[in-house]
């Protein structure tokens, strides 16, 4: 039997003015899964997180997220659900735990004291129970962050680029309490624009450009049916680049920019001569096909 | 789940709670210094030298008394522009509180009355301080906070409903010049309307600020039977202003 869905988006429409950041949407996310909602800067994932949480209004579209109806009962919808938002909003002159504890009255939670005591364990922040914010570091704030948005043990939890702008040492101490989250089978949205964020961390991978998702699958999945096994990467001055890049495209072959290189995808369907002797030959990644699908640089 | 939820509404006033309980001494410390500065400087300086009494009341017990409107609108109207302001631009605050099971209109009603309450004490202080200045306690003067709390949550809505006006901090400057200051000034806290041109004169009657410093003064100094509709003038403003508090933060917070 098909788990249910814990989100499910129907041709789901926001416009802000002149600009369409969310274009006919589709999307399920079924339950006990973690899905990586893939794209660049401005694709419209954003958006799509705050259409459920009810901070934005569908100009077209139906929306249902754990069996709610949005935005017309999204306020029970949020009750369920847990956020982490992209920006860090903690009170940051307030006590950890008093931070914990005012989110735990906002979800309603019976034994405030209780829930505080677990979430500071999740955060690993028993022992600063009593610092201000302030004084606590990076990691330490993204830690909490997290911790606050699971302070009610939600069914759902929408993480908004949990990691954008950190440090890759804080950046892999949030992987670790994320990934255990995905463990123990919690339903998870999660938006990226970082492909080694939704390669590690999503069972399944949603490509989203433009308002839209233009391919959806296991990581694994999306590869080979994108790009293929191999990926050969060429480097050189520029002319040589434009030169080979030409001589691949002429022989039906996709190429794409990659920093001071070119990459060659698909490079195991070449013919002989196609790739050039000193091509660096690698395993094709969901960054080629980031890449390939959006037109945008991998991040 | 139905609107106005009252937990929904203390929830965001425990974070306001935690929040005060790292600023409150500064906050009380000028809250109470003020008023003393002014009565010092009014009352012995200028009731000294230029005016005696006013209406049979000595000045400085006729500021001290005045001295509550103004007390009132400074803890009210001022941190609802500015703490709302800074709390949706700068720390992303309502966005997280919004994501939790709490809706606008719960948000806007928690603030106001968080603000509301706070300063219903505030405005207290200054008539405690005239105590210390030589005004006789009066019965009267306990309906004082609730006076405070009806025009405080008028003017919080108002400082509200601006912070969900403007696009720039440096635009409460208009909003201070063309409103707050005339409508401090206005009050009669300070010296009689009735000695001010006929226009002003209604402008004034129009003022929730001039209302609540003629119910403090009717608690001190005797209320008349026009005191009730000046309190039901108070409590209507402060209706209004929720209404279109809730109605200016829905358009600005969702999208």
């Amino acid at each position: 039997m098909a788990a249910m869905a814990a989100i499910e988006l129907r041709g789901v429409v926001k416009r802000f003015g002149q600009i369409t950041a969310v274009d006919g949407l589709d999307l399920d996310v079924p339950e006990g899964i973690c899905l990586g909602l893939l794209g660049p800067n401005g694709a419209g994932k954003s958006t799509t997180m705050r259409l459920i949480t009810g901070q934005a209004l569908p100009d077209a579209g139906e929306l249902r997220a754990l069996g709610h109806e949005l935005p017309g009962d999204s306020k029970a919808a949020r009750a369920e659900m847990g956020v982490v938002p992209q920006l860090d909003n903690l009170d940051v002159d307030v006590t950890v735990e008093d931070n914990l504890a005012v989110y735990a009255r906002l979800y309603r939670v019976e034994d405030v004291g209780v829930a505080v005591d677990r979430a500071l364990d999740l955060a690993r922040l028993r022992d600063r129970r009593r610092d201000a914010v302030d004084e606590l570091s990076g990691g330490m704030r993204r830690r909490l962050l997290l911790a606050r948005g699971l302070v009610h043990e939600p069914k759902l939890i929408l993480l908004d680029e949990p990691t954008v702008g950190l440090d890759p040492q804080i950046r892999t101490e949030l992987w670790t309490l994320i990934d255990a989250l995905r463990s123990r089978g919690t339903t998870i949205l999660m938006s990226t624009h970082y492909i080694e964020e939704a390669e590690r961390l999503a069972d399944e991978v949603a490509v989203m450009t433009h308002g839209r998702v233009i391919s959806r699958g296991k990581p694994s999945e999306l590869i080979v049916e994108h790009v293929g096994r191999e990926t050969a990467e060429v480097y050189g001055p520029p002319e040589r680049l434009a030169a080979v890049r030409a001589e691949a495209e002429a022989r039906g072959l996709a190429v794409r920019p990659a920093g001071p290189a070119i990459a060659i995808v698909g490079s195991e369907r070449a013919d002989n001569g196609a790739i050039p002797d000193d091509a660096v030959v690698r395993a094709a990644t969901l960054e080629d096909v980031f890449v390939m699908l959006t037109g945008e640089a991998a991040e | 789940m139905r609107r106005l939820e009252p937990a929904a509404i203390s929830g965001v006033m425990s974070r306001e709670l935690a929040n005060f309980r790292t600023y409150w001494r500064g906050t009380t410390f000028s809250s109470v210094l003020e008023p003393i500065v002014y009565l010092l400087a009014f009352g012995l300086g200028l009731s000294a030298t230029l005016v005696d009494e006013v209406n049979g009341v000595p000045y400085v017990q006729y500021v001290g008394t005045g001295m509550v409107a103004t007390a009132v609108i400074f803890s009210s109207a001022l941190p609802a522009m500015f703490g709302t302001f800074v709390k949706h631009r700068f720390q992303n605050t309502y966005e997280a509180i919004l994501a939790a099971p709490v809706d606008v209109e719960e948000l806007v009603s928690a603030e106001m009355l968080w603000i509301g309450l706070r300063a219903s004490v505030y405005g207290c202080v200054p008539l405690l301080v005239t105590i210390g200045f030589g005004l006789d306690p009066m019965p009267g003067m306990l309906l004082t906070p609730f006076f405070c709390l009806a025009t405080a949550l008028g003017f919080a809505g108002f400082g509200v409903a601006m912070a969900a006006t403007v696009a720039k901090i440096d635009q409460f400057n208009y909003v201070t010049a063309l409103f707050v200051t005339p409508l401090f000034l206005v009050s009669g806290a300070f010296f009689p309307i009735d000695e001010l041109p006929q226009g002003v004169q209604i402008v004034a009657q129009l003022n929730p600020l001039h209302q609540l410093v003629e119910l403090v003064r009717g608690g001190a100094f005797g209320f008349e039977a026009v005191d009730l509709l000046r309190f039901a003038g108070l409590v209507a403003f402060a209706l209004v202003m929720w209404r279109i508090a809730v109605r200016r933060m829905s358009a600005r917070l969702i999208d």
